[in-house]
C-alpha cells in the first residue's frame, strides 16, 4: 500500500518544488521589506541621521538610569533612550507602562526634531527572563554585602 | 510483512478502533494534567519579580502558542502525506486539526493581548510577531473555508496544497522575534539554550503545554471516530 513509485515521486517533487519556489519569494520579498519589517529605529540610527527627520516614527532603546525627570504638576515626564552607543532624550506627556523603569527596554512613537524626541505613545519591551521576586532579593542582598567595604 | 501491518495501522477503520479504546484515558489523563498544571501555574508558582502576578497569563499564552505552531505542522506534514500518497486519514488528521489551531491561535492572540495592554501599554502592534501569528489565524481559515467551498475530493485537494505552502509561515513565525526587532520578548523556551525561567515557575508550564497537547490529541481521536461513522 505504501509504495514510492514513480507517481508519488513526481507529486513529492511538485511539492517540494512548490515550497522551495514559493519560500524564496517570500524569503526575497522579507529580505526587500527589511527596513520596513523591524519595529523601530534605534537611537544610533536617529544620529547618524538614518531615521527620517519630522515624520512619524518609532524609536527603541534602553532607559539611561538617573535619567528620568518626571512635572511637578503634571504627567509631562522626558528621559533618555540609549542602545550603549548614543544617546537621545525623549519629551512625553501621559501614563508610563507597567514595566516603565530604569535600564528597561522601551519603544517610543513620535517625532525626532532638533535633537529631542518628542513622544505620543511610550510602550514597554519586556524581556524573555522570568524571576520569583525573592530570588531577585537574594541577588541584590548578597551584592549589597558584596559591595560593602 | 512490516508493509502490511503499517498499511493495517494507517487505515481509519484500525485507528477509530483505537482511538475509541484510548478516548476515556486520554480525557482523564488531559483533564488532571491541566488541573494540575493550572493549580501550580496560578497559585503555587512564585510571582514575577517585575511583572507580580500579572505574568501567570503565560501558564495559558505560552501553551496555546506553541500548540498553534505544533498543529499546523501537524496538518501541514499530513497534508503533504495526503497529496503524495493519498492517505485518507492523513487527510482527515488535517483537516480534524485546522480548527484546534485556529482555537489555539487565537487564544494565543487573546491572552497575549490582555497582558500586552498593561505590560507593553498597547492591546496591538503591528510587529513581526504579532503580525505572522494573525497570518497563521487566516491560514487556518483559510483552509477549512476552501475545503469547504469546494467539491469534496478537489476541496481535499486545494485545502491540502494550500496547508503544505502555508508551512513557509511558521518558521517565519519562529525566527521573528530574533530576525527583526519586535515589541514581542524574545524565546523564553528553545532547544538550543537553557530556558530563562526560575525552574518553579518552568515545571507547571512544561505541565500545561503536554496538557494542551494532549487535548489536541484526545480533539483527533473524536474526530478520526467521527470520520470512521461518516463514511
Amino acid at each position: 500500500m505504501i509504495r514510492f513509485s514513480k507517481k508519488h515521486q513526481k507529486r513529492a517533487i511538485l511539492i517540494i518544488a512548490l515550497l522551495l519556489a514559493l519560500s524564496s519569494a517570500v524569503g526575497l520579498t522579507l529580505y526587500a521589506l527589511n527596513q520596513n519589517i523591524n519595529l523601530f529605529f534605534t537611537p544610533s540610527d536617529l544620529v547618524h541621521q538614518k531615521a527620517p527627520m519630522g515624520q512619524t516614527i518609532r524609536m527603541g532603546g534602553l532607559v539611561v538610569e538617573g535619567s528620568v525627570k518626571r512635572g511637578a504638576h503634571d504627567l509631562s515626564v522626558s528621559f533618555i533612550l540609549t542602545d550603549t552607543k548614543n544617546q537621545v532624550t525623549v519629551d512625553y506627556t501621559g501614563i508610563l507602562p507597567d514595566l516603565f523603569r530604569e535600564n528597561q527596554g522601551i519603544v517610543v512613537l513620535g517625532t525626532w526634531q532638533n535633537n529631542r524626541f518628542l513622544a505620543q505613545e511610550v510602550l514597554a519591551k519586556h524581556d524573555e527572563n522570568y524571576m520569583p521576586a525573592e530570588v531577585i532579593e537574594a541577588i541584590k542582598r548578597s551584592d549589597h554585602y558584596e559591595n560593602k567595604p | 510483512m512490516i508493509k502490511q501491518q503499517l498499511a493495517q495501522f494507517i487505515s481509519l477503520p484500525y485507528m477509530a478502533r483505537l482511538c475509541a479504546r484510548i478516548t476515556p484515558y486520554l480525557f482523564f489523563v488531559m483533564l488532571s494534567v491541566i488541573a494540575i498544571g493550572l493549580a501550580w501555574g496560578l497559585y503555587f508558582a512564585p510571582s514575577d519579580y517585575q511583572q507580580g502576578d500579572a505574568f501567570r497569563i503565560i501558564y495559558v499564552h505560552v501553551p496555546s502558542a506553541f500548540l498553534s505552531l505544533m498543529v499546523y505542522s501537524c496538518m501541514a506534514i499530513s497534508a503533504a502525506l495526503f497529496l503524495i500518497w493519498r492517505i485518507k486519514i492523513a487527510d482527515e488528521i488535517a483537516r480534524a486539526s485546522a480548527p484546534v489551531g485556529a482555537l489555539f491561535t487565537f487564544l494565543a492572540l487573546v491572552t497575549g493581548s490582555i497582558w500586552g495592554k498593561p505590560m507593553w501599554g498597547t492591546w496591538w502592534i503591528w510587529d513581526a510577531r504579532l503580525t505572522s501569528e494573525l497570518i497563521l489565524l487566516f491560514l487556518f481559515f483559510g483552509y477549512m473555508a476552501l475545503r469547504d467551498a469546494l467539491p469534496q475530493k478537489i476541496g481535499a485537494l486545494a485545502s491540502s496544497y494550500l496547508a503544505v505552502i502555508g508551512m513557509i509561515n511558521i518558521p517565519i513565525i519562529h525566527f521573528s522575534v530574533i530576525w527583526w526587532n519586535t515589541l514581542h520578548q524574545g524565546p523564553t523556551l528553545s532547544r538550543l539554550s537553557l530556558p530563562t525561567m526560575d525552574s518553579r515557575m518552568l515545571y507547571p508550564l512544561l505541565l500545561m503545554i503536554l496538557g494542551f497537547m494532549l487535548y489536541y490529541l484526545l480533539i483527533l481521536c473524536l474526530q478520526l471516530q467521527t470520520a470512521m461513522r461518516r463514511s
